[in-house]
């Protein structure tokens, strides 16, 4: 059984179809695993696999976990918080029925950072999740069920949302591939909003193919959601194997900012490799790229302390004080529902929209925005690609950053100004270095960042280089899903 | 330095958003949103006269598709989640008790 875990879902897709893999014992197999979560990876999974039956298409038999972020019918969803504890949404999301609609099924929810607010997954009201390369630290947020369960062996590939990195930098932080697609690639009907203007769907995934194996499943229009528009030409298995002719733009500024010495030693010689696969290097200036945390700390917080004003107690989820008058009762419901780093969201957004104080933070923020993507397109002009590391820093200790907010929000430095500028951009292991402080070994992740809608290129890209970097053979039996795993 | 804001703006906000806050989460709101406002406000002192404005990062046109009545979903689907599903409605406590 341990062997079948061990297959890509491009690979085990591939046997299923050609019948030489039982979808149901497949599917058994992951669901036993599931079952084994000692991470908190999962907050539900499935029980009865028993009447599995083989669907076709090109993710047939593959099980996916989901970010519990993602309504599913007739099972809970909670984003996360207390205040949807119980809840079962009476219908499934967009993204969800895509992938279903190409075989494949949810093995299981997954835990997060509540409401997506977070980068460690300690803002969940479930308990934090451990990451599977050492138990005493955060496996990075908000999609940190989704990476701990693919990098821990739970899952063979999960989907999640990110709104400022919470795709990429859990990707990082765990040891994955995670893709944020282009605003608009994929429907965000029935993905519990958080900031509108951000939040895309992307894939959580062992490698590169698999990443374009569910992208290829999820993306495309859909009337339910008039901002999604789909990859045009849609997308195929990436195959490309050097980087000649490719030329990949590191940030002049990136210098100035704090980066780990071990980060900071692995990008370098992520570099190299590209130069070494024919890829060139080249100097890009981003200059606003150093007020992304500031703009994205009001535009998102403003869009979410609008989203969550439908949790009330009203029509779903929790309800307290209902003794009282109306007001009391919102306000008992949220106070109890609602957890610390949510109420301080809602307070910083209210703040920022409030009489008085509009122009001067959202109006503002939404200029930097502009600049922010002004600075790419004037960047993706020279080159082809932007790259960075994912995260400054390897995977933190539980409870390291809790004390302070605004540390927590620095994680999302290099992960923020894709995401203002609406571009896709994918996070890869780039190999291992040692925390600050000394330790074992932890997974570093190489963001690569590309224009609009480039997603078929940046895949070909990312693949060409995985391939060349080889992270399985330099982590190979360290990998938590080949039975490495840490304390 | 001042506090960006104050607790007297803390309980204003709090008000507007419809969240109880306790007294030690007051506290802690007034210094941590100070921090981050703090942060927050290095882009109030650039000049970004003139930019456009970005709410949105993909070029949108209308679509408009035919207005053809469908079945929309059973109302006992959606009430079924509900705290408080009275006769095909959502059932809340009085509002009037709040002008007291």
């Amino acid at each position: 059984m341990g062997e079948l875990l061990q297959l890509s879902a491009a690979e085990a897709a591939a046997r299923i179809a050609a019948g030489e893999l039982s979808a149901a014992e497949y599917f058994q197999a992951w669901q036993a695993a599931a079952a084994g979560d000692e991470l908190n990876a999962y907050l539900w999974s499935v029980e009865n696999a028993a009447d599995y039956e083989v669907e076709q298409g090109p993710l047939g038999g593959v099980p996916v976990a989901v970010k519990d972020i993602f309504c599913t019918e007739g099972t809970p969803t909670t984003a996360g918080s207390r205040i949807l504890e119980g809840y079962e949404p009476p219908y499934t999301a967009t993204a969800v029925r895509r992938l279903d609609a190409a075989g494949a099924r949810v093995l299981g929810k997954t835990n997060m950072d509540e409401f997506a607010m977070g980068s460690s997954n300690e803002n969940s009201a479930y308990g934090p999740v451990l990451n599977p390369w050492d138990r005493g630290r955060v496996p990075g947020g908000s999609s940190g069920g989704s990476a701990a369960a693919v990098a821990g062996g739970l899952a063979p590939c999960a989907i999640g949302t990110d709104t400022g990195g919470s795709i990429r930098q859990p990707a990082a932080l765990c040891g994955i591939v995670g893709l944020k697609p282009t605003y608009g690639s994929i429907s965000r009907y029935g993905m519990i909003a958080f900031a509108s203007s951000l939040d895309q769907c992307g894939p959580l995934t062992r490698d590169v193919t698999d990443a374009a194996l569910l992208l290829a499943a999820l993306q495309g229009r859909d009337s339910c959601d008039s901002t999604s528009v789909g990859i045009e030409g849609g997308i195929v298995a990436p195959s490309r194997e050097d980087l000649s002719g490719l030329r990949f733009g590191v940030p002049a500024e990136l210098s100035r900012d704090a980066i780990d010495a071990g980060v900071r030693a692995s990008f370098e010689a992520t570099l190299e490799r590209i130069e070494a696969l024919g890829g060139e290097i080249a100097e890009v200036s981003l200059p606003n790229a150093e007020h992304g945390i500031s703009a994205y700390y009001v535009i998102a917080p403003a869009e979410a302390s609008s989203n969550l004003a439908r949790y009330d107690g009203v029509r779903y989820g929790m309800r307290k004080g209902g003794d009282g008058d109306l007001v009391e009762m919102y306000e008992t419901t949220r106070a109890e529902g609602f957890g610390p780093e949510v109420k301080r969201r809602i307070m910083l957004g209210t703040y920022a929209l409030s009489s008085g104080y509009y122009d001067a933070y959202y109006g503002q923020a939404q200029k930097v925005r502009t600049r922010i993507a002004e600075d790419f397109t004037a960047a993706f002009a020279d080159v082809d690609f932007v790259v960075t590391p994912t995260s400054p820093s390897v995977a933190f200790g539980l409870g390291e950053k809790t004390d302070d907010p605004l540390a927590m929000y620095l994680n999302d430095f290099f992960t923020v100004p894709m995401s203002l500028a609406g571009i896709p951009a994918i996070s890869i292991p780039s190999g291992l270095a040692e925390p600050e402080g000394g330790g074992a070994e932890l997974p570093v992740g190489f963001q690569i960042a590309a224009p609009a809608f480039a997603e078929q290129k940046l895949l070909e890209a990312a693949y060409a280089l995985e391939q060349g970097i080889g992270f399985e053979r330099e982590a190979g039996s360290r990998r938590p899903w080949n039975g490495g795993s840490g304390g | 330095m001042a506090a960006v804001i104050d607790r007297e703006q803390v309980l204003h906000v709090a008000k507007l958003a419809r969240l109880r806050l306790s007294e030690q989460e007051v506290e802690r709101m007034t210094g941590e949103l100070s921090g981050i406002l703090e942060h927050v406000d290095r882009i109030g002192n650039l000049d970004l006269e003139g930019v456009e404005p970005t709410s949105h990062v993909v070029e949108l046109e209308n679509v408009l598709r035919p207005d053809e009545p469908r079945p929309s979903w059973p109302r006992e689907a959606v009430l079924a989640p509900a705290p408080e599903p009275v006769d095909g409605a959502f059932r809340v406590p009085s509002p009037q008790a709040a002008e007291s």
